[in-house]
């Protein structure tokens, strides 16, 4: 348990940086600045949500392999 | 020095307005026999439920001093945001302590319990929250249009995922008190001295519960006390910009929530679902044969040998404060960059 409560905070912190790294840099321009903002800001959550079910995808596969014998025993 | 005197009050106010009203509270639940059985006890016992309104009253005292004895201060409406939402939070609670609803009700319920946090964000110009998701080593991200639905989810998230926690005697009182002070501690680090100062209440309220809450349990807090712990926790970890530090302290009731929900498939009231674990015939705990029944943290703490109520409660606060760890050592990378 102490392993994946471990594993779920290196993937916290990961998954922060790609975040930041790769989300804050976007920006739209061409329709007027209120729209750039909210069309950016829209783009921006997207992702953040798709990284969201990425990192549940992942946990739910570690789930399974480090539980695994808990799980069917 | 008048900080120091701040935090001493409203610690103490806290843990003794819950250590003194808990009792009045057993009595009176009581005679009314408002109690349900102790599963896990021998014998089964009738134990009085729900000590919410006794955890409610040390926190919405305590803050209303905090305020009253500095009413100028500017960190007001943060108070007054987190005492409206915890407070909705504590009904939607009641609510379904006296009735049970749907799986589905309560976190629709608590969503609704943070508009007034989003509103007062919104309508206040001295800022009860940034739309900035801070993160440490890397910097923080401005996403506002999803930040208004982190509000709306973080309360239902950390109410429910309390209230899943709940599960045996002295568990949710007892992770948060751990997860609470670690919180307080994250927050000093990270410099946010009013947050930390807000955030005291929860974490000495939980301690004072604790104290009738753990095993032999003569009181459980029911739905009313888990959702007004959880969703204060999600205030503070909004109001204080430390979403990411809360969730790390909060990792081991995560992962139950995220066993039981990947297992189930679905959302469902915890009261509606077969039971993860039995009894062996010396009356310890162990994980259940039936297949069908969903895995939870408490499954799987019990599936290699069997435990005592007392054995698994401290197995999980040592998860809490290896978590309440990470999440200080989160706060302390809150300063690096790269």
């Amino acid at each position: 348990m102490y392993v994946f409560i471990g594993i779920m905070w290196l993937l916290i912190l990961a998954g922060g940086g790609i975040l930041v790294v790769a989300v804050s840099k976007i920006s739209i321009s061409g329709y007027g600045n209120e729209i750039d903002f909210l069309f950016a800001s829209v783009i921006k959550a997207v992702i953040a949500i798709l990284f969201v079910i990425v990192w549940i995808v992942i946990l739910n596969k570690l789930k399974n392999r480090i539980f695994q014998k808990q799980i069917t025993s | 020095m008048q900080e120091l005197i701040e935090a001493l009050i409203v610690s103490v106010v806290a843990f003794f307005v819950v250590y003194a009203i808990t009792p009045f509270l057993v009595r009176e639940l009581g005679k009314r026999k408002l109690a349900v059985p102790d599963v896990n006890r021998i014998g089964g016992a009738m134990i009085p439920r729900p000590g919410g309104p006794a955890i409610i009253a040390g926190i919405l005292i305590s803050e209303a001093v905090l305020f009253l004895a500095f009413p100028s201060d500017p960190r007001n409406i943060k108070i007054i945001a987190l005492m409206i939402t915890t407070f909705l939070a504590f009904i939607v609670g009641l609510i379904d302590d006296r009735k049970v609803l749907g799986g589905w009700f309560k976190p629709l319920a608590l969503a609704v319990s943070a508009i007034p946090l989003v509103l007062i964000g919104i309508y206040d110009s001295t800022g009860v929250y940034d739309p900035n998701l801070i993160f440490p080593i890397f910097g923080s991200v401005k996403i506002p249009a999803l930040y208004i639905g982190i509000i709306i989810l973080m309360i239902p998230i950390t109410g429910n995922t309390i209230n899943s926690i709940d599960v045996m005697n002295g568990i949710a009182s007892g992770f948060m008190t751990i997860a609470s002070f670690s919180l307080t501690i994250a927050l000093l680090i990270m410099k946010n001295y009013d947050v930390a100062l807000i955030s005291l209440p929860l974490g000495f309220a939980s301690l004072a519960f604790y104290k009738y809450h753990k095993f032999p349990s003569r009181i459980f807090p029911g739905d009313s006390g888990a959702l007004t712990l959880g969703a204060m926790y999600g205030v503070i970890a909004i109001i204080g910009r430390a979403e990411v530090v809360a969730a790390i302290a909060l990792l081991p009731a995560i992962i139950n929530s995220f066993l039981f929900l990947s297992s189930v498939k679905k959302i469902v009231e915890h009261r509606q679902i077969k039971n993860p674990t039995t009894h062996t015939e010396d009356h310890k705990i162990i994980a259940t044969k039936e297949k069908d029944a969903p895995i939870t943290l408490v499954r799987l703490l019990v599936a290699g040998k069997p435990l005592t109520e007392k054995e698994i409660g401290f197995t999980i606060f040592r998860l809490a404060i290896f978590s309440g760890i990470l999440a200080i050592i989160t706060a302390f990378l809150m300063e690096v960059r790269i």
